[in-house]
C-alpha cells in the first residue's frame, strides 16, 4: 500500500542551542496528533535534539546559520522527520555514525548521538557535502491506535 | 535573560554528596550544569558522589557527556561515583551507552536504602 501524507510542518529556526528544546517541544507537539504512545514521543523528541544539536556543535561550529526541519505524517502512521543544515558536512558518515565516536578531546562528549537517533527511531539516513549541507532524515511508525 | 533548564540541589550527608538534577539535559544547559556539578563535588571533597537522575524530564546523549565527565572529576578526587534513581526514559540511554558496565547504577528510596 501507497503510504500518503497527511500534514506536514515546515520550520526554519536559527543555529542557537536555546532552539534545541523549542525543536523537540514543536515537532513532537505536531506528532501528537497520531496520538503516540509516551514511550515513542519521548524517543522523537530525543532523536530530533540529537540532530539539532548535531547542527549546532558540529555543521555550524557554533557559528550563525539556520537549520531546516520538515515533518510530514502518513496515513499509515509514519512520521517523516528531515534535520538540514547548510554547515561543513560530513566527509566520512559511516566513521561519524560508530557509536563512542567523537571529535571531542575533552571527554565531555559521548559520541552517541547517531547511535541514539539509529536505535530510538526505526531508520535514519544520512546525506552530506563537504561544505555544503547534512541531511538527516528520520523515520518511525507509530504502533495502531487501540480502538 | 534565557532561562536555564536544569538546576542542581546537593545535600551532603557525612561522607556522601547527594546531588540531584532537575530539569532537562541537553547540550543547551550542558555548560552551566557541568560547572555547578564540578562545584559541589569540589567544594564536599566527598568520599562518594551520588549523582540523582530521578528529578530528570529529559536527557539525550549530552548527558551521557556530562555523567562521564563528573565521574571523571570524582575519580580525579579519589570519590566513588554512582548514578542513582534515573528514570525509565533516563535509564534507556544509559544502558545504549553501556555506562552500566563501567560505573554503578542504584535504585535506592529517599532515606537512601536500596529499594
Amino acid at each position: 500500500m501507497k503510504s500518503k501524507c497527511i500534514n506536514k510542518l515546515q520550520l526554519t529556526l536559527p543555529a542557537l542551542s536555546v532552539n534545541e528544546s523549542v525543536a523537540r517541544a514543536i515537532v513532537s507537539a505536531f506528532c501528537a496528533q497520531l496520538n503516540p504512545t509516551i514511550e515513542e514521543l519521548a524517543d522523537i523528541k530525543c532523536a530530533v535534539s540529537e540532530a539539532v544539536t548535531n547542527c549546532i556543535v558540529h555543521a555550524y561550529r557554533e557559528t550563525a546559520g539556520d537549520i531546516y526541519i520538515s515533518v510530514r505524517i502518513f496515513d499509515t502512521r509514519t512520521v517523516r522527520i528531515e534535520i538540514k543544515d547548510k554547515g561543513c558536512g560530513i566527509a566520512d558518515i559511516e566513521l561519524v555514525k560508530t557509536p563512542l565516536y567523537t571529535t571531542d578531546t575533552t571527554g565531555e562528549r559521548s559520541g552517541m548521538g547517531f547511535a541514539v537517533m539509529e536505535s530510538f527511531m526505526d531508520k535514519m539516513t544520512v546525506r552530506s557535502a563537504v561544505g555544503k549541507y547534512t541531511k538527516v532524515t528520520l523515520f518511525k511508525t507509530l504502533s495502531p491506535l487501540e480502538l | 535573560m534565557i532561562r536555564k533548564n536544569a538546576r542542581v540541589i546537593s545535600e551532603i550527608k557525612g561522607d556522601t554528596l547527594r546531588a540531584a538534577v532537575v530539569g532537562e539535559i541537553d547540550h543547551h544547559g550542558a555548560a552551566a550544569l557541568r560547572e555547578d556539578l564540578d562545584d559541589a563535588i569540589i567544594a564536599a571533597r566527598p568520599k562518594v558522589v551520588e549523582l540523582d537522575l530521578s528529578t530528570v524530564d529529559f536527557m539525550d546523549s549530552s548527558g551521557l557527556g556530562i555523567i562521564m565527565g563528573r565521574k571523571a572529576t570524582a575519580d580525579r578526587l579519589g570519590a566513588a561515583f554512582k548514578l542513582i534513581n534515573p528514570t525509565k526514559r533516563v535509564a534507556r540511554i544509559i544502558e545504549l551507552a553501556g555506562l552500566g558496565k563501567v560505573m554503578t547504577v542504584e535504585y535506592k528510596n529517599n532515606e537512601g536504602e536500596n529499594k
